[in-house]
């Protein structure tokens, strides 16, 4: 997929390229304005507006590489899950209490839910590898029980949050160690649908 | 699901040649693992003899067959059915058997007239047993005969025929006939293992591309003839064989969220057990199949339910607001025993299969997991125990509550599954590096690999 967009930008790329150059051409670089900032990607998350045609009206102004908020325009759910905007929720061994750091992410999460009121999420619980298979499908449902929980007494409609266990059959971090432990006892955030 | 249902097909087609058991001895009485069998004609009886050996189990030989026809693939089967045979007898230790590379001095039979049994006596065996194999229209013909060699008579005889597409299916059943003729025991030979594997390398469709996936695959009990079961490209785990032996339920992601399928393996036709409400895990089921215990979130909290084998009347048996999972069957299908968080850690507990009466704590571990209730006549109950990083297989006795374990920290050990007979487990092992497919004897020997592709996890043993 992200080769098929980078070849489908590439004309674009090549354009504005050459737009860029004609145009320094006439003034020295150091007298161009600087390209605005990219804005928070958060901004540009709303998925229901349309993607445009063209990423920028006016090519002078674009950022040389305008990539990262293409990918979080996009409509695609791969894309946008793919540099997710939601914050993880890390959690204790065999626990599935969420503690400060985890209130913290889930905060910063519902606000990108308010934002975005057209996008469902699958909330994962995940384990990681001390706690047996078997029990970590139940442990792994506590633990994205406990973030739904947490999202809507925040105010999030319960029916944009769906949960599903996958125990520890999907460890992010496939180490044996307590720095990958870590970042797999976690409840991980999915756009499943944008309608 | 075109392809799987194709694959299926095979897999159905395959089944239907098993073998015909003629008896020469007594009728074999009927398997109900494969009722698609003919019924043994009646035959009339030998003489009924038991080997013994001298207080030690009775010590046997088990030369090649004979090749009854002269092409290679005849030769090549009689000496695969001597093998398997061999291996099968071996696995029970009801009987010694002598080593093999011992028998190049005794001139190999040519036939059952002419088998020279005062040699294997000088070879201390107290049972030889002589196979003829020879090619048919349909396939091959396989006749066996155990030799008591003390006493010149047979003591087992049988005649069976089929296709000679697995010729170790003969190996299987001779074995566990000659067992249950000679020892009153139910062997394992032709019983089968369950389990899931990542060994495909495919990754799942959807939101997150990287993940593998893992099928239900089936072998013998020895880890040969492995095949897949199903093709859903998603997570297929924890599959658990009727009792039967021609279903398997399953935990099945491949409608996102987990929920619990019934594979008719033989028919290739699937159910939908639980109609994808909640989260619903790890079937179980009762042993007399007409019923499977599971664990559901359907109300909110992961709780012990059961469900008729069709998916109806599904009632709730747990009533706790800790996390209830994992449930297996007492052999009599009067009690379920699984895991609760209740006290804090991850324990055993046993309750009513009505769900009515005390709710009984059985282990006080650090951490346990996946209790399989042992077969009778044995009254334990299998589980996995935190020790150190990883897990051991551990045996708790129900009326003493003395514990056991069967493995000591070689990797992390985990999903212990009782054979048929209560003498074998089968469970999961890293102890070799990757997650493996094990089994072992319930008094801790006799340790086996069965698989070696990919990760292997969660195995079950046919009934």
């Amino acid at each position: 997929m992200q080769i098929r967009l980078a070849a489908r930008r590439a004309p674009l790329v090549l354009a504005l390229t050459v737009l860029a150059f004609a145009c320094s051409s006439k003034k020295p670089p150091v007298a161009r304005p600087a390209p605005p900032p990219p804005p928070p990607p958060q901004t540009q998350a709303a998925p229901a507006r349309p993607a445009p045609p063209e990423p920028v009206r006016e090519p002078v102004v674009v950022p040389p590489e305008p990539v990262r908020e293409d990918r979080i325009t996009s409509n695609n759910l791969d894309e946008i899950n793919r540099s997710s905007p939601f914050k993880p929720v890390f959690f204790e061994l065999d626990s599935s209490e969420i503690n400060a750091a985890g209130q913290a992410a889930l905060n910063e999460d519902a606000t990108i839910l308010k934002r975005n009121t057209n996008w469902t999420i699958t909330i994962e619980g995940h384990c990681d590898e001390r706690g047996t298979a078997e029990y970590n499908l139940a442990l792994g449902e506590r633990r994205a029980a406990a973030a739904r929980t947490y999202l809507a007494s925040l105010g999030i409609p319960a029916d944009r949050l769906k949960t599903v266990s996958y125990g520890k059959e999907f460890p992010f971090d496939p180490g044996h160690d307590e720095a990958a432990w870590a970042k797999n006892r976690r409840a991980h955030f999915v756009v499943t649908a944008t309608k | 699901m075109t392809r799987a249902l194709r694959f299926l097909g095979s897999l159905a087609a395959a089944s239907a040649l098993l073998v015909v058991v003629h008896g020469h001895g007594a009728p074999a009485p009927a398997d109900p693992q494969q009722p698609q069998q003919t019924p043994p004609p009646q035959q009339p009886t030998e003489v009924a003899t038991t080997i013994r050996g001298d207080g030690a189990p009775p010590r046997l030989a088990v030369p090649d067959f004979i090749a009854g026809s002269p092409d290679a693939e005849t030769a090549a089967i009689a000496k695969t059915i001597a093998q398997v045979l061999y291996d099968d007898l071996a696995f029970e230790r009801e009987f010694s058997l002598i080593p093999r590379d011992t028998y190049s001095t005794i001139p190999a039979a040519r036939s059952f007239t002419e088998v020279p049994l005062e040699r294997w006596r000088e070879l201390n065996a107290d049972g030889v047993i002589i196979g003829l194999v020879q090619k048919t229209p349909a396939g091959i013909k396989v006749e066996v005969r155990l030799f008591d060699v003390r006493k010149s008579v047979t003591a087992f005889g049988r005649e069976y025929s089929g296709s000679a597409a697995n010729p170790r299916i003969y190996a299987h059943t001779i074995s566990d006939e000659i067992h249950k003729q000679q020892r009153g025991l139910v062997g394992v030979a032709r019983s089968k293992l369950t389990f899931d594997s990542d060994r495909d390398g495919e990754r799942m469709f959807g939101t997150i591309e990287a993940r593998g996936v893992k099928e239900i695959y089936i072998s013998d009990y020895d880890g040969e003839n492995q095949r897949r079961i199903t093709t859903a490209r998603s997570l297929s785990i924890t599959p658990t064989w009727s009792p039967d032996g021609r279903s398997i339920a399953y935990t099945s992601f491949q409608h996102g969220t987990p929920n619990i399928y019934i594979m008719n393996i033989f028919q290739g036709t699937r159910e939908d057990l639980t109609k994808s409400i909640g989260e619903d895990w790890l079937p179980s089921w009762s042993p007399d199949g007409t019923r499977v215990a599971f664990s559901s979130t359907r109300d909110g909290n992961p709780e012990i339910y059961v469900a008729n084998r069709d998916g109806s009347n599904i009632h709730r048996l747990t009533q706790h607001p800790g996390i209830d999972t994992t449930p297996t069957w007492s052999p009599s299908g009067t009690q379920i025993a699984f895991t609760s968080d209740r006290s804090g850690t991850p324990q055993i507990y046993v309750v009513s299969a009505d769900g009515l009466g005390a709710v009984r704590k059985i282990t006080s571990e650090s951490y346990a997991d996946r209790p399989t209730w042992s077969p009778a006549p044995y009254n334990e109950i299998a589980f996995a125990s935190r020790s150190g990083p990883g897990f051991d297989i551990k045996v708790v006795d129900i009326a003493t509550g003395q514990i056991r374990a069967l493995t000591f920290g070689e990797g992390t050990n985990e999903s212990p599954a009782y054979s048929a007979n209560g003498r074998h487990l089968a469970f999961m092992s890293t102890r070799s590096g990757k997650s493996q497919i094990f089994t072992i004897s319930r008094d801790g020997k006799n340790l086996r690999q069965v698989t070696r592709a990919g990760n292997n996890y969660r195995p079950d043993w046919s009934k």
